[in-house]
């Protein structure tokens, strides 16, 4: 099959320099001033891309895909184009999954139904221990060594909670340059726990899930990974507290890297007061001061990257009680949007900024060679175009993924991603998903 | 005002409005006429998702003293228990024409998400809902507390009412602070500091460790039930010691106002929270909060279906 070469014209890279770029082969094949080329071969399909921004392809470190095991909610073939709608171009599969990705057998399955799927490069997390039990460690070399080359290895949903098993773990992954990525949460201070505890917790009678439960789990980690001298990757950090233990820890030197989710940059405690379990979330929307917190901590890089944790639930999941429902939102196609919204149009970060946090830094902890490459003659065409200008309406029923669970139906977001781009091919034209690999 | 579901929802008129109208209906209950012809051919369903006796009983007796229609749905044996959803019940509910929904519930909040969702139309009663609220509840204590303690005023102003107990869990203490501080009471909370909620500063009240350093200024003590549960959750030491320090026995009952009254939602612990010399002394009103309930809940069905209310002295 011929790949359609392009011309994208006119857009602003992330320094704010004005390009025309030219993609041929799956690759950057040329940079030009703007106008600067007398005329455009007519076999190349021309992108205007004036106002908008041309960004390096999204890579996200959070992404529960489902399958195998709950394909009702979320598919790798309807998460990929979530993703693609998303201006994502790599993701990578938690492990918690039916059966979990806990072998080399899982593991590469799922990366295969990504490459099938031919969306974006899907690559598994692998769990750090058998089941998500917390008792043993899973086959974290088999894992490493399958065609999938697991580099990351979580339990999230779950917090590897034995200091001991921890300590192993975080050893165990030097040997290949592995990471342990935490869901910090020490599971006796949260039994049965639905919000954050505070004041709007008490108030609800909603079990609270203090934000010394995160905390504790991260401190105790960052000592852990300094005495054993690995690397630590924190899941989705929620908490000022949290913030300043990993502030600490990397004045100390220490290898570690947090995420924040881009709902926990927006919305808040709050919200629970209307019962709808939309905002019902594993680590629960804390106060505004945290995410005031998180969004300095963000852009000052105390923060690494931003995730989604994008979590999908089949509607009954969430049309019910409080209690009752599952915890976790969507994430994938509103993340640029919520960043712009609450980082780039507040003026606490620039583009350049946005493309080191959502691209290139999650490419570099992941080891995703192939990802978050500076836009450059050479580098993989994996690039996105999004006008900051536009606005868009989130509506739930349009979603690509196959879940609806968006906290953000209804709302109007800034920032239309148009156009996405996976090893040179477009997967999203003028913000449609296009058709892509055997499926048709 | 269509709904029940917290107190929080009330202005303090409101409020009076409903405790203004038990006084009148309960003329009728101790008069001649037991029964009012007021919601004749409307159709009240109590939907117990949690186990309960008096407040179903009383919303029952309630609503079958002004005529209307009452259907009982209970978890056991019903569809609840066969894992039906709380949306597919309300949609029964809906399609059988309920006019108003009593509901007690386990998870916080189920009344609300019985309202704010579009899955039926009529009144939706908050008979408790997790450790949320028990708004019900609240308007009877205030009620019964008006009557030995209003001083002839509507209002609780200047009456100071403890609230013993596990406050932590307890729906009966949100509701109670809620209402009681926006009618003028003065509420102290007395509890162990393991059973107070994270944030209590920020509520319409004070609290306090220790009970017999309050008992002597009250003029109301209101005695929560310790659930069996919060014996294994690390919550005391163990039942003796919580006893020793808050439980209400002779003893400390002696220390109260002349006037004080005692007060307990029931079900009792005896000899736990309450000791039976208290519960059975003259001035335990516990049983005069059940008879009070049922007025009270006659108010609430009255205010919230016919949209109208009594003026003290009206009938």
């Amino acid at each position: 099959m011929i790949q359609p070469k392009y011309h994208i014209k006119n857009g602003t890279l992330p320094n704010g320099e004005k390009k025309d770029i030219s993609i041929e082969n799956g690759v950057i094949l040329s940079i030009d001033n703007v106008g600067s080329v007398a005329s455009i071969s007519s076999d190349y399909v021309v992108v205007d891309a004036k106002g908008s921004r041309v960004l390096p392809g999204l890579v996200d470190l959070h992404t529960h895909l489902r399958e195998p095991g709950r394909e009702d909610s979320e598919t790798v073939l309807t998460g990929s184009r979530a993703g693609a709608k998303g201006g994502f171009t790599a993701l990578s599969a938690m492990a918690n999954t039916s059966p979990v990705a806990d072998t080399a057998g899982v593991v590469e399955q799922v990366f295969r139904l990504g490459q099938e799927a031919g969306y974006l490069d899907v690559f598994p997390i692998g769990a750090v221990t058998e089941g998500l039990l917390g008792l043993s460690l899973s086959e974290i070399g088999a894992m490493a060594d399958s065609i999938a080359r697991v580099r990351i290895f979580s339990d999230d949903g779950n917090c590897v909670f034995d200091p001991l098993l921890m300590r192993r773990a975080l050893e165990y992954v030097k040997k290949f340059g592995g990471v342990i990525a935490q869901h910090a949460q020490d599971p006796r201070l949260t039994v049965g726990s639905q919000m954050n505890e505070g004041e709007i917790s008490s108030r609800l009678g909603l079990k609270g899930w203090p934000a010394v439960a995160e905390e504790a789990i991260i401190a105790r980690d960052v000592l852990l990974t300094e005495h054993v001298k690995s690397r630590l990757h924190v899941c989705h950090v929620t908490t000022a507290g949290g913030v300043e233990i990993i502030r600490w820890a990397k004045q100390r030197g220490i290898d570690v890297t947090a995420e924040v989710t881009p709902h926990h940059l927006l919305l808040t405690d709050d919200l629970a007061s209307t019962y709808d379990p939309i905002y019902k979330v594993n680590p629960p929307l804390r106060s505004h001061a945290d995410v005031h917190a998180l969004r300095e901590a963000l852009a000052e890089g105390i923060i690494d990257i931003v995730a989604t944790d994008h979590a999908p639930h089949p509607t009954e999941s969430k049309d019910c009680e409080w209690q009752e429902a599952s915890f976790g939102m969507l994430g994938l196609e509103t993340a640029l949007s919520i960043v712009q919204k609450t980082m780039v149009d507040t003026g606490l970060m620039d583009w350049q900024q946005v493309s080191e946090r959502m691209s290139h830094t999650p490419a570099r902890i992941g080891g995703y060679e192939k990802h978050g490459q500076q836009i450059a003659v050479g580098s993989t065409a994996n690039l996105l175009v999004i006008d900051p200008s536009q606005i868009w309406h989130v509506d739930r029923d349009l979603t690509m993924s196959k879940s609806t669970n968006t906290p953000y139906h209804g709302h109007t977001l800034p920032g239309v991603i148009t156009h996405t781009f996976f090893q040179g091919r477009a997967t999203v034209i003028d913000s449609v998903v296009q058709k892509i690999g055997e499926v048709q | 005002m269509k709904h029940l579901l917290s107190i929080a929802d009330l202005s303090a008129a409101e409020a009076t409005k409903i405790l203004d109208t038990a006084t009148e209906l309960a003329r009728t209950s101790d008069g001649q006429i037991k029964k009012l012809p007021t919601l004749r051919g409307r159709t009240i369903v109590n939907l117990f998702a949690e186990d309960s006796t008096r407040t179903r009983i009383s919303f029952e007796a309630a609503a079958k003293r002004l005529s209307a229609d009452v259907i009982n749905f209970s978890a056991k044996g019903s569809s609840i228990s066969k894992g039906e959803s709380l949306k597919d019940t309300a949609l029964t509910l809906q399609a059988m024409g309920a006019d108003a929904v009593v509901i007690r519930h386990g998870a916080s909040g189920a009344a609300q998400r019985l309202a704010d969702n579009e899955w039926m139309s009529g009144s939706v009663i908050n008979a408790g809902d997790g450790t949320h609220e028990h708004p019900s509840q609240a308007l009877l204590d205030a009620f019964t507390i008006r009557k030995h303690l209003g001083k002839g005023s509507s209002d609780l102003q200047g009456v100071h009412v403890a609230i013993v107990g596990d406050i932590l869990h307890s729906r009966v203490a949100r509701s109670n602070v809620l209402l009681l501080s926006l009618l003028g009471a003065k509420v102290t909370l007395v509890a162990p500091p393991t059973l107070l909620p994270i944030g209590v500063e920020t509520w319409p009240c004070t609290f306090s460790y220790d009970l017999d350093s309050v008992l002597p200024l009250v003029d109301a003590v209101m005695m929560l039930r310790v659930q069996q549960e919060r014996m294994t959750e690390l919550f005391f030491p163990n039942p003796r010691e919580y006893s020793r320090y808050y439980g209400l026995n002779a003893e400390r009952m002696r220390t109260l106002k002349k006037t004080a009254i005692v007060m307990h939602p029931g079900p009792m612990n005896r000899g736990l929270e309450i000791s039976a010399e208290v519960a059975d002394s003259a001035r335990s009103v516990i049983t005069e909060q059940v008879s009070n309930g049922v007025s009270v809940r006659m108010a609430i069905l009255f205010v919230l279906l016919t949209g109208s209310h009594l003026e003290v002295g009206s009938m």
